[in-house]
């Protein structure tokens, strides 16, 4: 139950709205973006690349169904993306008191405690959501209401968003997860477990190497190469930008980017990313398959996109997103590599896209064979 | 995977309707048909309905070109084909009754014969979903589970598969919906009946199946188009688990429960299996879930539009039906737009930034013997939907729609004998249960384990029920903090003075004071997620600030029905859109407030505000202080408008049309009846009963019994009955006191054997403008709902004619009319008295509308606007009749004695033109569910004087129409004695020939059974045989003189082609009659 201690949410333009607090007591700072899924916000809240960000969730009701067991060390079973609880703060209209469901060990609240993340209830976060909608996402302030402002602005816990965020939450160093005869090379800038898994789930066993590690040595023993997702700006992962370029030169391995691996397999091209007014995130995201032309509904969350008229000759948008015209997806013409911008491990999210595993693997196989 | 190429567009189009509402079929048809229409005609596609529910909105003049008002039968759908040289037909819009129709006229090769295209999902797929082991089969194939069961072709099979089963098991029948003839049978003791009512009425095939009581119940609305795009655009939770039908149950939307895994499971079994089976459009797919696991059952998929694609429609903003017309006339869903964001496309997943509730609304308390617990039949006869943005909101507002007397989820609404028993084996009350085992100290847990509630629910009521207590403490003060946590809580100005024991009126005053006012919230689609220009709105106290401004133009609000319950439904709905739609077409703004999810009035882009919300005081002021209309409509929507009329005109609202003084003098029975002394009309005699002790004497004053008892202020006669001896007195007036305590109870003499007869009619400033006399078939004692409708009327005398006319007009100018009317009369010879006088739209409206060509809902609009109308058309002078005639839904209904009384029972109508009483009246029954007979007659007259009175046609039964007779008892005695011969059958089973082994053996295909009259409840025999008619469906009428019309009228036409023509060809001037003048 939300303690009734009145909390505040301050936006840059000066927006305020009141709530109850439900998480730890300690003042935040960050990004604030909205997500308009109805359910899934244990993946939500554990997927790296809200790091750094402030949550807003349009759906009124939180926590119905309350967070399972936490995980064992080191493993990376689901719903949980990742070890912890990445974003800054939670906003939401109305957290469950009591939750329900045979999962369930202990409401959101009780989560959000004992990793101390602040959380806010009370608060009308569709009146919320259409002002970031109208200015774009904005920095905000999370803090008890008791708490005067200067303070707030000095002593609020913000996140380094530049290359910092994702040595952040990358894994330190190489994990390898034995799943099958085919080697997969996941780029980790903050991936999500569930890529890893429906690597593994498909029989390939899975060598996870954060951004910054020597990465031309583990390419060129893999069968097949994953660029994973991840927070804030792709050109604040220069490094790895200039890494990728080198093994796109140096090996022909199938390249599949998903999400920040689209907007880097786009600059490591020679193209250019730029950042959408308040991004997406949800799971409700149409998307067309330009090839094809079969829509899909995609799970979502990214601020950067990749520039359509950026694309060097010999590259093309693959997907389109139907609602906004955002590119969501490239391809090469000569080399077996391309990229989405939506995340076909869902998780959370309708799995519609999730045969894109299933068709890079079947590639990284013919071209081992 | 893309199509190569699409199907020719199709140019002329037979759209089958549902006919008659009734049961497990309503309101929610039209609205899909109505779609569907629309979506046709904007792609110039030749439109043709056969539909032969005259009160609905899709059978309105400007909506399909041609209109058949018939029967949905294969013979008649194929006539219309070849009429109208159809190219393709439509069959996901008109429920069961158009998919059987359409599955009967493939079945008999009659669409390959026709050179007809079936656009959408494909009869081989319907076939798929509809045959429950065909199904089954098809799931199979890809892996996908579904309950264990059998299908049976015979009681026999099926007692062989339940003992394989085991008990507890369930019983379903295929190609049927609203649960029909399915249930729980918990011992081999209760087979043979379960499977006598299972295969009852022609059933050809019972699933014997694995019991899944308790476990969650989900639902999704799929649609994929002829590109294999397919999205899923919502889904549902029943907050009763399975057993109880989704139709039955309390559902919310999105689900509540389910986690991200298993949201996503669903959804993705649901594209799956809809992909397999080839569905192009919309289809309906219903899960179990078990509570404790990832375990999942597929129930069944409905391959059409259902009431949950309406629910969904009007939760989520999505327009299932118009999308999946588009689908069926070859769009892909990325080449329709988003109507509510003018910027996307329908390929996508509403995301909702609130919650809906679903509750049903039942009305067995009118039905003498009725069962009342609810299971996996459908009972219930209408729903609402509440939105917002906690479960307390909803559920909250979603009970006080209902229209039940009660005032949220109050604890106290209800006294229950035996707690436990009502939250097992649950009927319409056990949501009050469990508040009331909440108050009582219950535990969640507890609850849960008896009623298989998610906790989730119950722990959500908590905070409800404790509100409901604090608002009664002692001590309670009506402070800020306590005012905004039970407003937040869903409670009604009402519920809080009511709860501190305050004036009416006290929580709004203190509102006002603390500017604590409702905000008005957009139904979206994309939770905010792109600018929409949305003019669905809700009200919401968890937001704090509302989405749109009012604008500044003229505008006029229109209240609509409310919830459909019997004696008020998709009449009044026809006549608040007509009123919507004239005053649009005068330049008008139009905010509508409506919370029926069945209905077209609901349908965003038929105004330019739809306030999805209650219908209560307190919310039409909320809305008429912030939109600042030039005035309130509250005479199309029945009676739950007309009601607030006086409350709303002393809060200072302005009522359009008769003045709210007047209305009130037509309801007040005592000011009313002084009225009609004053101007010399003749009334039925009557007194005002206080206390039951004065109640004999007044009676003999009234010149003895029968006496009709009844409260004032109630539509379609709820409570009211006939007393025949003092006793009965005694029962009913205690029964009655209960209805409306706030109302005397008033007596008056019941005249027998006197003929019934209605005007409507729309009046201006005084003036009888227009107007219609239609005549009952039946004697007055037949509720006017009940009756069967002839206009113009047939056999009144002109002088009698002339008479109404003057009385409606001496009304008229007596209260001032300006706006619609009807009064009720009844008539003796040449002596006529008034029964009751409304001053709103009747139900009638539509009828006589259509049957004159003049329509009354909009002219009355324009009336009471002050705009001239067209000039009057008189209509007594059609050179065609129609026929308005019920249609009950008893065979729904376990226990009901279907018999026809004062109070009003069927749940639906019909009406047909032609071009005499006997061609439009076989058409009417017909379309109600009659079938020719062709075997034999059952007589069993009760009353003497009745046995009389039907000698003539009983010997037309015998000379004309060839077909044996069967008679009861005294009946055969009566027939012997006047020549006409007959054989003798007795009542119950056992000696010699009985009646109901006959039926059952289907030698009698139609029966005549009058009860004893004044036998409030049938005598028990007679009663055993109208029941075994009604589980048969063999046609049954309880009334002489109806029975007597349709003697006649099968002897008159007999050998003759009865025409089916076009409603245009009936009334061709009105077809070049502009519509908005
Ligand atoms: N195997 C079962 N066990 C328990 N309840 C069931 C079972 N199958 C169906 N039901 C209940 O019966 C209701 C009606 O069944 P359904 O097949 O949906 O009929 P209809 O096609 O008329 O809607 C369902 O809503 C569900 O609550
Ligand atoms: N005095 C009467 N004598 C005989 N029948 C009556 C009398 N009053 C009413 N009825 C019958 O009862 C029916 C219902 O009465 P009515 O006043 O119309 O109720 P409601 O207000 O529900 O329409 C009428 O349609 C008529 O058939
Ligand atoms: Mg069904
Ligand atoms: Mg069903």
């Amino acid at each position: 139950m939300p303690n009734k201690q009145r909390w505040r949410l301050e936006l840059e333009d000066g927006t305020v709205s009141l709530g109850f607090g439900f998480g730890a007591g300690r003042a935040v700072a960050g990004e604030v973006v909205f997500n308009t899924a109805m359910s899934g916000y244990v993946e939500s809240l554990t997927d790296p690349s809200y790091r750094g960000q402030i949550l807003v969730l349009t759906y009124p009701l939180a926590g119905n169904y309350g967070v399972p067991a936490p995980r064992a060390r080191g493993s990376i079973d689901g719903p949980y993306e990742s070890p912890r609880i990445q974003v800054q703060g939670l906003v939401v209209q109305h957290v469950a008191g009591e939750p329900s469901h045979h999962l369930s060990t202990r409401s959101l609240g009780d989560w959000f405690l004992s990793e101390s993340v602040p959380a806010v209830t009370g608060i009308d976060t569709r009146t919320l959501t259409r002002r970031l909608r109208e200015h774009g996402t904005m920095r905000g302030w999370l803090s008890p209401d008791s708490m005067p402002l200067d303070e707030v602005r000095r002593d609020a816990d913000e996140r380094d968003m530049r290359e910092g965020i994702f040595r952040e939450v990358a894994l330190p160093d190489v994990v390898r997860y034995p799943g099958g005869s085919l080697d997969v090379l996941v780029i980790d800038a903050g991936a999500k477990d569930n890529i890893v898994r429906s690597l593994c789930a498909r029989g390939a066993s899975v060598t996870r190497a954060p951004w910054h590690a020597d990465l031309a040595p583990l390419a060129e023993k893999a069968d097949g190469i994953v660029i994973g997702n991840g927070p804030g700006d792709p050109k604040d992962l220069g490094p790895l930008v200039a890494q990728l370029r080198e093994i796109m030169g140096r090996f022909r391995r199938p390249l599949f980017g998903i999400c920040l691996g689209n907007q880097i397999l786009c600059l490591a091209a020679g193209g250019d990313t730029g950042k959408l007014p308040y991004g997406h995130r949800g799971v409700n995201q149409p998307v067309r398959d330009l090839l094809t032309g079969r829509c899909y509904i995609t799970s979502q969350n990214h601020g950067y996109a990749v520039r359509d008229d950026s694309l060097p000759t010999g590259w093309r948008p693959w997907f389109v997103n139907v609602n906004d015209g955002s590119n969501e997806g490239i391809r090469s013409d000569h080399d077996p590599y391309f990229s989405v911008q939506f995340h076909p491990e869902a998780s959370p999210g309708p799995q519609d896209t999730a045969y894109l595993f299933d068709d890079f693997l079947r590639l990284a196989a013919s071209m081992k064979a | 995977m893309n199509r190569q190429s699409k199907p020719a567009k199709p140019r002329r189009t037979l759209v089958l309707g549902s006919g008659a509402l009734q049961i497990g079929q309503a309101g929610e048809f039209d609205y899909s048909g109505s779609q569907a229409i629309k979506a046709l005609k904007e792609d110039g596609v030749y439109t043709v309905l056969l539909n032969p529910n005259i009160a609905t909105i899709q059978t309105s003049e400007g909506m399909a070109d041609r209109l058949y008002l018939f029967a949905v039968t294969p013979e008649i759908a194929a006539e219309v084909i070849r009429k109208e040289r159809v190219d393709s037909i439509l069959l996901s819009f008109g429920g069961q009754t158009a998919l059987n129709c359409g599955i009967a006229l493939q079945e008999r090769g009659l669409l390959k014969e026709l050179g007809v295209r079936v656009l959408g999902t494909p009869v081989s797929a319907i076939l798929d979903t509809e045959d429950r082991q065909l199904f089954v089969d098809r799931l199979k194939e890809i892996g996908v589970k579904t309950a264990r069961s059998t299908a049976c072709g015979s009681a026999a099979e099926a007692r062989r598969a339940a003992g394989k089963m085991g008990y507890p098991l369930m019983l379903r029948a295929g190609f049927a919906l609203g649960g029909k003839g399915s249930g729980i049978v918990s011992r081999a003791s209760e087979l043979p009946a379960a499977l006598k009512r299972a295969f009852s009425g022609g059933v050809r095939q019972v699933l014997v199946e694995e019991y899944l009581g308790g476990w969650k119940e989900i639902e999704y609305e799929v649609v994929r188009d002829g590109g294999d795009n397919c999205i899923t655009v919502c889904n549902m939770e029943n907050l009763d688990p399975m057993g109880i039908h989704t139709g039955e149950s309390i559902v919310v939307a999105p689900s509540q429960t389910l986690n991200d895994e298993e949201y996503q499971m669903l959804r993705t079994i649901a594209i799956r299996t809809v992909r397999h089976l080839g569905i192009v459009g919309e289809c309906n797919i219903q899960y179990a879930l078990n509570p404790d696991s990832v375990d999942y059952r597929v129930i069944e998929v409905n391959a059409r539009l259902s009431r949950s694609s309406a629910l969904a429609s009007k939760a989520t903003g999505y327009p299932l039906a118009y999308v999946a017309a588009k689908i069926a006339l070859g769009y892909d869903l990325p080449e329709i737009p988003n109507g509510i964001t003018k910027k996307t496309t329908a390929f996508f997943e509403p995301a909702l930034d609130y919650l809906v509730c679903k509750a049903p609304r039942w009305d067995l308390t009118k039905f003498h013997g009725a069962v009342k617990q609810i299971g996996s039949e459908m009972k219930s006869v209408g729903e609402v939907m509440a939105i917002g943005r906690t479960f307390p909101e909803v559920i909250q507002k979603a009970l006080r729609m209902l229209d039940i007397g009660v005032m949220g989820l109050d604890p106290g609404a209800f006294e229950f004998a035996d707690l436990e028993e009502e939250l097992r084996h649950a009927t319409p009350r056990r949501i009050f249960g469990v508040a009331r085992a909440l108050r009582e100290g219950m535990s969640v847990a507890r609850i849960h384990e008896i009623t298989h509630i998610d906790p989730w629910f119950i722990h959500a009521m908590v905070p409800v029920v404790d509100m409901f207590g604090r608002l009664r403490a002692d001590g309670a003060v009506l402070d800020p903090e306590l005012l905004r946590d039970a407003k937040r809580l869903g409670f009604s100005d009402q519920a809080i003075d009511d709860g501190l024991r305050l004036q009416p009126g006290s929580a709004r005053a203190a509102r006002v004071e603390h500017a604590l006012r409702p905000c008005f919230a957009q139904i979206d689609t994309l939770a905010a997620e792109f600018p929409a220009e949305t003019n669905y709105l809700y009200s919401t106290y968890h937001a704090t600030a509302s989405d749109i401004a009012p604008t500044a133009r003229r505008k006029v609000m229109v209240l609509g029905a409310g919830v459909y319950r019997i004696g008020s439904s998709v009449e009044f709905d026809w006549c608040c859109v007509n009123a919507v739609q004239t005053l649009s077409a005068l330049g008008y703004e139009t905010i509508m407030v409506n919370y029926n999810p069945e209905t077209v009035s609901t349908d965003y882009d038929i105004c330019d505000r739809l306030v999805f919300d209650e219908i209560s005081l307190e919310s039409v002021l909320d809305i008429y202080e912030r939109e600042k209309p030039e005035g309130l409509i509250v005479s199309m929507g029945g009676q739950v408008p007309n009601n607030l009329a006086m409350r709303l005109h002393r809060a200072g609202v302005r009522i359009l049309g008769t003045d709210p003084e007047n209305i009130d003098r037509a309801e007040n029975r005592q000011v009313f009846s002084a009225l009609l002394d004053r101007l010399g009309i003749d009334q039925p005699a009557w007194r005002h009963v206080t206390d039951a002790g004065s109640a004999e004497r007044i009676v003999r004053e009234l010149g003895g019994f029968p006496v009709l008892v009844r409260p004032s202020y109630v539509l379609s006669g709820a409570a009211m009955s006939i007393a025949h001896e003092p006793n009965e007195l005694d029962r009913i007036l205690a029964r009655a006191k209960r209805v409306s305590p706030d109302h005397p109870v008033v007596v008056s003499k019941f005249e027998t054997r006197a003929r019934e007869i209605e005007i409507d009619a729309v009046a201006e400033r005084g003036e009888l403008v227009h107007w219609a006399i239609s005549e009952h078939i039946e004697d007055a004692g037949v509720h006017s709902g009940d009756a069967t409708l002839v206009l113009p009327p047939q056999g009144v005398y002109i002088a009698t004619i002339r008479r109404i006319r003057r009385i409606a007009a001496e009304l008229a100018s007596a209260l001032a009319i300006t706006g619609p009317f009807n009064v009720q009369f009844l008539a003796k010879h040449n002596l006529v008295k008034v029964i009751e006088c409304n001053l709103r739209a009747s139900r009638s409206f539509p009828f006589v509308s259509k049957v004159t060509g003049v329509n009354f809902a909009a002219e009355a609009t324009r009336r009471m606007l002050g705009v001239p109308g067209e000039n009057p058309v008189a209509s007594l002078e059609l050179d065609h009749v129609g026929v308005k005639a019920p249609m009950f839904s008893f065979g729904r209904l376990a226990g009901v004695d279907p018999m026809l009384g004062v109070e009003m029972a069927s749940t639906g109508e019909v009406g047909c033109l032609g071009d005499d009483l006997q061609e439009a009246l076989l058409h009417a029954l017909h379309a109600a569910g009659f079938r020719y007979p062709v075997k034999g007659v059952l007589l069993s007259l009760g009353p003497v004087e009745d046995k009389y009175w039907f000698a003539d046609e009983a010997r037309l039964i015998h000379e004309q129409l060839h077909l044996p007779i069967y008679a009861t008892g005294g009946t055969a005695e009566a027939l012997a004695a006047l020549g006409i011969p007959c054989t003798a059958v007795a009542k119950q089973p056992g000696d010699g020939k009985s009646a109901m082994e006959l039926i059952d053996a289907g030698e009698i295909d139609l029966i005549v059974n009058v009860p004893r009259e004044y036998d409030e409840y049938g005598r028990p025999d007679g009663y055993l045989i109208r029941r075994r008619a009604v589980e048969t469906g063999t046609p049954l009428f309880t009334d002489l003189q109806l029975a007597r019309a349709l003697i006649e009228a099968l002897w008159r036409k007999r050998g003759v082609e009865l025409p089916i023509r076009a409603w245009q060809e009936f009334l061709p001037a009105t077809r070049n009659r502009a519509r908005s003048d």
